[in-house]
């Protein structure tokens, strides 16, 4: 297993991305080089982007907005398939999105964990999950990013922080029956995004 | 071939392509041929196990173990001698490979065998919709008072409630005059079709050559009653059918049935009969003409069947019967073309393995969760048709009532 920081990933890809440049401008002299594939860094980052912009956007814009704050049109609820009027709660949404991925591709996966899960399921499990998640929450505004070997494949493995955006967040999770923790705050971690790229 | 198949799939033994569609390939055209048949029923249950959450790399330690991306994992067929019942081949500690946690930390479950999860009325692998948490807790002591679904009075608007138009046909034509009896005609008379006018050549021609069919079969019945026939074929009885095999025999069944009548062939026609099409007689006089088990034959002696005898005997209304079809073939509300309709599920085996799944669709119709479950969970009532009381009383709503009330002891604390 690799670790490597936020600093060093950076330099690799500059270094690479100035390395690609050299050879291209070789290239025009000689003959035209391979085209320089996405840094898996760059990858998971842009990735990562889109996953938190539609998340904080489901959260705000629909459960808290059409939920609690506004009359209660809609019903926020684990078991929402089975309501007439429930929504998905945010982290479902969520898992739903990376299960519709993996129908579509085996190019990345990626999974919402915490380590003060309410399933404990989502806690994290392999060894880079437990650090990447406990680095990023004892490190705000900070990404992990490391290698890891699952099942005979190796992986690109990124850590984002999930951070508390609405009183949706705290609320739900500090009063649920089965939350391991009852004071989150907005702008806390409250958990991490994992996003996994076989190499 | 390599070994006896189980109870759910033996019916179509001798249609070996129905699951091995492809000589060439392995887990994956298997899994293919699961989820052909069975993928729709798993959504509807929301099953609780799909294959996607098992996908993810992070669960590659627990797939190693158990390989729950694929229903043969669990579900091997050809194995008899390891064969328990839902066809599971699995050993039964599969639960606690993901989860002894709970075994461990929830103070309700210590000491609960792992066997017992998901054999003691508590929790189902697939189903758990009138087994989870909060709907144990919503249902805790409430009794749903009896709301006994009707079908369309008339034929008419049933068929119009399934976008369905045909065309009326009071005169019979020449063919039909030939082979028309007076019994057929006061039958047919008497019955749905007549009097909604669905005439003789409206099942007894093939619309495109115009020829006379002597015995329609459930291809004529399909054209204006789809739903049925799709859940016919996708049951027990009509299986064969489906796989393109002779019609279901009661010889070939593996549960006890009436010798008499072991080789009937079991179309739409077996139970509804030709022309009278009579569906009280469809509900339980038809059932009880083929099976013969314990469960079947105890029927009449259950207060479900005194119920019954008592309709038959003008003292109760209709709408209080209880059927074989009440439980095994109930009435289901569907959105069809955005309109509420209720139509019979005629999958037999829809809601009968697990048993839970009968809970919500009948028994919770009259009976509290909590009995409902007690009773499910009671194999001599099962054996009697549920003539007596539960022997055990299941505490899952205890439990969650028990939690329940700590959570909010601790939220009220100030």
């Amino acid at each position: 297993m690799m670790k490597l920081t936020r600093a060093n990933v950076l330099t690799g890809t500059l270094t690479s991305a100035v390395l690609a440049a050299t050879l291209m401008t070789a290239g025009c002299q000689q003959e035209a080089a391979a085209p320089a594939g996405i840094e898996p860094q760059i990858f998971t980052d842009s990735l990562f982007a889109v996953m938190k912009s539609d998340r904080t956007n489901y959260t705000k814009m629909i459960v808290q907005r059409l939920g609690p704050n506004n009359g209660d049109f809609i019903k926020p609820n684990e078991h929402w398939e089975d309501m007439a009027e429930g929504a998905p709660l945010p982290a479902q949404m969520f898992r739903y999105g990376a299960e519709g991925v993996a129908e579509m591709t085996d190019d990345f996966t990626y999974s919402l964990q915490s380590i003060w899960p309410i399933n404990s399921q989502n806690a994290p499990k392999t060894p880079m999950e437990k650090e990447g998640l406990q680095y990023v929450s004892d490190n705000p505004g900070q990404n992990f990013y490391g290698t890891e070997t699952l099942g005979d494949q190796d992986y690109f493995t990124a850590v984002y922080a999930d951070v508390a955006v609405s009183p949706a967040c705290t609320k739900c999770h500090n009063e649920h029956k089965d939350t391991p923790r009852t004071d989150f705050k907005i702008g806390d971690v409250m958990g991490g995004v994992v996003i996994r790229v076989p190499l | 071939m390599p070994g006896e198949l189980t109870h759910g799939h033996h019916q179509i033994e001798l249609q070996c392509s129905a699951c091995h569609t492809s000589p060439f390939g392995g887990d994956e055209v298997l899994q293919d041929a699961c989820v052909t048949c069975h993928a729709d029923e798993l959504k509807l249950a929301l099953d609780s196990h799909p294959k996607t959450k098992f996908t993810n790399p992070r669960n590659a330690d627990l797939v190693k173990v158990l390989d729950a991306r694929y229903c043969a994992s669990c579900h091997s067929e050809h194995n008899p001698d390891i064969t328990r019942p839902m066809g599971v081949t699995h050993p039964e500690d599969f639960c606690v490979q993901c989860h002894q946690d709970i075994g461990e930390e929830r103070e309700t479950h210590q000491g609960l065998g792992f066997e017992t999860c998901a054999s003691a009325g508590c929790h189902n692998y697939h189903d758990n919709r009138a087994l989870y948490e909060d709907f144990l807790l919503k249902h805790q002591d409430s009794v749903t008072p009896t709301d006994r679904r009707q079908l369309p009075s008339e034929l008419k608007d049933y068929l119009l409630s399934m976008g369905t138009t045909w065309e009326k046909r009071t005169q019979p034509s020449a063919a039909a005059e030939q082979v028309m009896t007076d019994e057929i005609h006061a039958d047919w008379l008497a019955s749905a079709h007549g009097q909604a006018e669905v005439g003789c050549d409206s099942c007894h021609t093939n619309e495109s050559s115009g020829e006379w069919i002597e015995k329609p079969s459930t291809e004529q019945c399909q054209g204006c009653h789809a739903a049925e026939t799709e859940g016919f074929m996708a049951g027990k009885h009509g299986m064969r059918l489906a796989a393109g095999l002779s019609p279901m025999t009661p010889a070939q069944a593996h549960i006890p049935m009436q010798s008499a009548n072991a080789h009937k062939e079991l179309t739409c026609n077996s139970c509804h009969g030709a022309h009278e099409f009579n569906r009280v007689d469809a509900s339980t006089t038809a059932c009880l003409t083929c099976h013969a088990d314990d469960h079947s034959k105890s029927f009449f002696d259950s207060p479900h069947g005194s119920l019954w005898l008592e309709v038959e005997q003008g003292v109760r209304p209709m709408e209080e019967a209880v059927s074989c079809a009440t439980c095994h073939m109930p009435r289901e509300e569907n959105t069809v073309f955005g309109q509420k309709v209720v139509q019979v599920q005629h999958n037999q085996n829809a809601n009968l393995r697990p048993n839970e799944k009968m809970i919500r669709p009948t028994c919770m119709n009259c009976h509290s969760l909590s009995f409902s479950i007690d009773a499910l969970a009671d194999p001599v009532l099962i054996h009697n048709n549920f003539n007596g009381q539960p022997a055990e009383h299941i505490r899952s709503i205890d439990m969650a009532v028990e939690r329940d009330q700590s959570y909010q002891d601790r939220l009220n604390q100030p």
